[in-house]
């Protein structure tokens, strides 16, 4: 088997409507599309008759509305699209989506979808977790679908805290963070989601927030035709045990001096606007080859590193993924990374319909039979 | 050339034993389809360590693989071996004890060197100090007989000395007359691609063959004529095999694809290996990251409309039990495979043992009935399987197939199942809100429409009348969106219910499921009944794969005079309907299990009746001995 990074695999089994990028196989391919003249969808085809529970100004209903508002836009078969969550607060997303959905168990999900997304390639499967959910119970899980590169859209809800349970700290929770279990403040170092995925060789990488839903849109398009596993860490406030955890990104004023908007092409500048029109600070490289945020207009625009979200090596993708830090004086969001390679799904089901097709079709009676008798047997009359 | 007596026996039992790096189970492997091939029949034993290579000549290194074969049906490996084929020290010291006295040992001579007999502990050597006189002892040297057959070959001589299983092997089936060339045909197969090692490995075998054929040390050889069995075609076959096969089997029948989620585990890494290279069958592996991660994809798989399995051993489904209770939560088909190997914890890893029944009953967190079926022999796994994957199928569940080390790795022959024959599995999937199952507990939708109303929406937990199975409805149907998960689920709907009235119903409907499955009576041989006369007062009750011990020992007390009836159990969750008449018609009811009572404890449990357990934790399956010696025991102190 063969693949080239322009048409996928070779011996693909899938046809369908390529979305986007036309010379990259899509995360929708193979996935059937909306019949010519079906009704039009809208929010309401994708939103359930179960009474969302989630508490009153939980970041969760953003993130639902803007899924809610996004999907119609993919032109797929509603009965194609498959919700799949573990648990916690944002584990109870598949209920309020009018889908296919499976809550889970705790951290469990992306195994499960990895069952579900190799057998049936016409499904469009989607995961939703938590920082709990994904990056502890579950983190064996999460990276091991991201290195097999399975093709999934995966939305990590972070919260930086165990809602469900009521108020623990997280495994992204800052260091001394004083909680119900730590009253004298957590002492351990938490995870950085960005960096995590990029180690553990995904594939697509990008950070969203709750609150910018234009952002968070943008985010999920790219995601969904991405052809692979695609983390999508989106920055949710949880009211009741976290509050205001990301309001220094939230806040007009201080979030234009801390997020740091990553757009594949485009220099990397963020802040005030310079004369260009552009951000007054900029990324760029040290002489010891680490990064670091300068003034543009004092240390020139040269300097200013373009963001590339394909190239293969994920060196300063993850060093951008290291600007953040849990004081939050720079966060980084958009795609950090989106490159073509084979996916897991793909290449099982190609290695499978290959000896079918190979063996000339499907198995009959007769093959079987042919297998249960082996090479040695004997007769009795 | 001499031309030897040959002397005709009715059943032998040998014993290979040797270093783990001596190819004792390869060596086993081809005496055994030797033996197939000439239609004895025949049950195996392979008995090795965990490690892959223990230090060389170690006790803990030695591997060792026991077959009987006979002209007349063979229950078991057989108790003790009649033949000893040990490699070195280490082999004679470890199994020396098992041999009776008369027994025969053919030694590699060349390996009882001073250093490896003071490896075990040797302080002379019992080849020659006159410790086995009261044995047959043939001490060759194998070994340099091996390097100088293959003198002519371009090798080293240790590579030369590996092919010294092949010399035993050859000298072996002289001595039992087996045919060869089925042994000529596989070490072309296996060593095809280098030609000077499969001309090796021939010529060791020719030469052990020609050994046997001219040495004064062998005055007879034995014959073991074929055993009577019912026409038709035949193979021998390990229990991982026949798993194997009839996992594809059952998908072939159901018309639908194999999907495995598995993660390597002794003795269960086999089923993987055998699927893995099956894909033309429409057979999906998933060798997961982990155990959890394995039963994951399979759920996953089974959510989408595949057979789903997953495969493991006692420490596996230890982890795989949450996951297995969401399949009882959410009613989907899943096979999880559990080839029980000795315990707690890692226990002993390549030895068996039926310890993980309460595991597979009750190892989960609520509620949680998951329907236990048990193969009791290699070649009743293929049933076994399919079996397996109907109850799944039927009744939308998760359901444990209990295999253990014994079946996965022993061997016997087997008559190949016609396919037309095969049980039919083809499965029916929801395609839309009225394919005629019960809408709701009561009949009607719970949102309060009239239940004639247009509008019927879908019920993802409404029940077939009679199996209790709510429908499959796989991703990808249209008008069947629906969610479900792991939270208590409405009657009927399936919408998150905490109400109390409703959990206990659901609670209730699970275990009702479960309970309700159709399973074939229990058959009780008692011969005495049969042929007219009196029942016996003893009942020996089995399930899973002390079944041949069970028979072969029953057999040898009815030999002995001792009246005794047996019965064994393929499904152990629900038991069959008659399980309890049939206890009560015997005073005295005997369960020989490999664990401290876990079957007894259910029986004792569900019936009130006053089952014995007779058991052994060894990591080995019962004898014949040990069987017949309890069902004694018991009838004699039933007379006192």
């Amino acid at each position: 088997m063969t693949y080239t990074e322009s048409t996928g695999l070779t011996t693909g089994l899938t046809t369908g409507v390529p979305l986007g990028l036309p010379a990259v196989r899509s995360g929708l391919e193979g996935v059937p599309a909306l019949t010519e003249g079906a009704p039009k969808q809208t929010k309401k085809t994708f939103t359930s008759d179960a009474e969302v529970r989630w508490c009153p100004g939980c970041g969760d209903y953003a993130i639902l509305s803007a899924v809610q508002g996004f999907l119609p836009e993919l032109g797929l078969r509603r009965e194609n699209i498959v919700c799949i969550s573990g648990i916690g607060c944002s584990s109870r997303f598949p209920y309020y989506l009018d889908t296919y959905g499976l809550h889970s168990i705790h951290g469990r999900a992306p195994s499960i979808a990895t069952g579900l997304a190799t057998s049936r390639p016409d499904l469009n499967v989607w995961v939703v977790t938590g920082d709990g959910d994904a990056l502890s119970i579950g983190g064996n899980h999460l990276i091991h679908a991201l290195r097999r590169n399975v093709n999934l859209t995966i939305l990590l809800f972070n919260n930086r805290i165990y809602g469900l349970t009521k108020g623990q700290y997280s495994p992204t929770s800052e260091p001394g963070k004083v909680t119900k279990s730590t009253p004298v403040g957590s002492v351990d170092e938490p995870f950085n989601p960005i960096s995590l995925a990029l180690g553990a060789e995904a594939s697509f990488v990008a950070r969203t927030t709750d609150s910018d839903r234009k952002h968070l849109t943008g985010v999920l398009r790219q995601a969904v035709e991405h052809r692979g596993a695609a983390l999508v860490e989106i920055y949710q406030n949880c009211p009741i045990f976290n509050d205001g955890a990301f309001d220094v990104l939230k806040d007009r004023e201080s979030a234009q001096g801390r997020l740091v908007p990553l757009e594949h092409g485009a220099p990397i500048r963020f802040g005030a606007p310079a004369a260009d029109g552009l951000g007054s600070r900029g990324v760029a490289r040290r002489a010891d080859g680490l990064l670091e945020v300068v003034d543009v207009e004092a240390g020139g625009t040269d300097r200013v590193l373009v963001h590339d979200a394909r190239t293969p090596d994920p060196s300063v993708q993850f060093a951008l993924s290291r600007l953040d830090d849990p004081t939050m004086m720079h966060v980084p969001i958009g795609v950090f990374r989106a490159v073509s390679r084979p996916t897991y799904d793909d290449m099982v089901r190609a290695q499978v319909s290959s000896a079918v097709e190979g063996a000339d079709g499907a198995a009959s009676d007769e093959d079987l039979a042919r297998l249960l008798a082996g090479p040695d047997n004997w007769t009795v009359a | 050339m001499s031309t030897k007596s040959v002397e005709r026996v009715d059943r032998v039992v040998i014993r290979f034993a040797g270093d783990s790096g001596d190819g004792m189970q390869l060596t086993g492997d081809r005496f055994t389809a030797e033996t197939a091939a000439l239609g004895n029949d025949l049950a195996t034993l392979p008995n090795f360590p965990a490690e892959i290579r223990a230090p060389q000549g170690t006790l803990p290194g030695v591997s060792s693989f026991q077959l009987q074969f006979a002209d007349h049906s063979v229950l078991t490996p057989g108790d003790a071996p009649d033949v000893l084929v040990v490699m070195n020290p280490a082999a004679l010291r470890a199994n020396l004890r098992d041999l009776p006295r008369g027994g025969t040992i053919i030694a590699d001579a060349d390996e009882f060197t001073r250093r490896n007999l003071a490896k075990v502990g040797y302080a002379a050597s019992p080849l020659d100090d006159g410790s086995l006189d009261s044995y047959h002892l043939h001490a060759l040297p194998l070994t340099s007989m091996t390097v100088k057959a293959l003198a002519d070959f371009d090798l080293s001589r240790k590579e030369a000395e590996r092919a010294k299983n092949m010399f035993a092997l050859g000298l072996l089936s002289w001595l039992y007359t087996r045919p060869t060339g089925g042994t000529e045909r596989f070490l072309a197969a296996k060593f095809g691609k280098s030609p000077q090692v499969h001309q090796a490995n021939l010529a060791a075998f020719r030469a052990g063959w020609a050994f046997g054929e001219t040495t004064e040390t062998f005055a007879v050889s034995y014959e073991v004529a074929p055993a009577p069995a019912p026409p038709g075609r035949y193979r021998n076959v390990t229990g991982n095999a026949a798993l194997a096969y009839g996992l594809v089997a059952a998908a072939h029948r159901a018309g639908l694809p194999l999907v495995l989620g598995s993660y390597p585990i002794t003795p269960a890494s086999d089923i993987l290996h055998t699927l893995s290279r099956l894909k033309r069958f429409d057979v999906t592996t998933i060798q997961a990251e982990d155990e959890i991660a394995g039963v994951g994809a399979a759920l996953g798989a089974a959510y989408g409309g595949a057979i789903a399995v997953t495969t493991t051993s006692g420490p596996g489904l230890a982890l795989k039990s949450e996951t297995i209770g969401l399949a009882v939560s959410l009613e989907l088909p899943l096979v999880i495979v559990d080839v029980q190997r000795g315990g707690p914890s890692t226990g002993l890893p390549t030895k068996t043992e039926q310890a993980d029944l309460l595991q597979a009953m009750f190892g989960r967190n609520g509620e949680s009935p998951v329907p236990v079926i048990a193969p009791r022999s290699p070649a009743d796994c293929f049933d076994a399987a399919l079996e397996a994957v109907r109850i799944a199928t039927v009744y939308r569940t998760p359901v444990l197939l209990l295999s253990d080390g014994y079946l996965a790795n022993g061997s016997e022959p087997w008559r190949i199942p016609d396919v037309a024959t095969l049980p039919d599995l083809h499965v029916t999937f929801a395609t839309g809100p009225d394919d005629g199952l019960t809408h709701g507990v009561d009949g009607a939708p719970d949102d309060g429409a009239a239940p004639d109303s247009a509008y019927r929406p879908f019920l993802p937990y409404a029940r077939d009348p009679v199996t209790l199975a709510r429908p499959w409805a796989v991703p990808g149907t249209p008008g069947l969106e629906h969610r479900i998960g792991g939270i208590e689920k409405a009657d009927g709907t399936g919408e998150i219910s905490y109400e109390p009235d409703n959990h206990d119903r659901m609670t209730r409907l699970r275990q009702a499921k479960v309970d309700g499955i159709t399973v074939p009576d229990l058959v009780v041989d008692d011969p005495g009944l049969a042929a007219g006369g009196e029942a016996a007062e003893v009942l020996v009750l089995g399930w899973g794969s002390t079944y041949g011990p069970i028979s072969a020992g029953a057999r040898l007390a009815r030999n002995t005079g001792t009246p005794v009836a047996t019965a064994h159990l393929r499904h152990v969750n629900p038991l069959p309907a008659n399980t309890g008449d049939v206890l009560r018609r015997y005073r005295r009811v005997l369960v020989p299990e490999m664990n401290l009572g876990q079957l007894t404890l259910l029986l004792r449990a569900k019936y009130l009746v006053d089952a014995r357990g007779f058991n052994r934790v060894r990591g080995l399956p019962f004898t014949s001995v040990e069987i017949a010696d309890a069902i004694t025991a018991l009838v004699k102190e039933d007379a006192l």
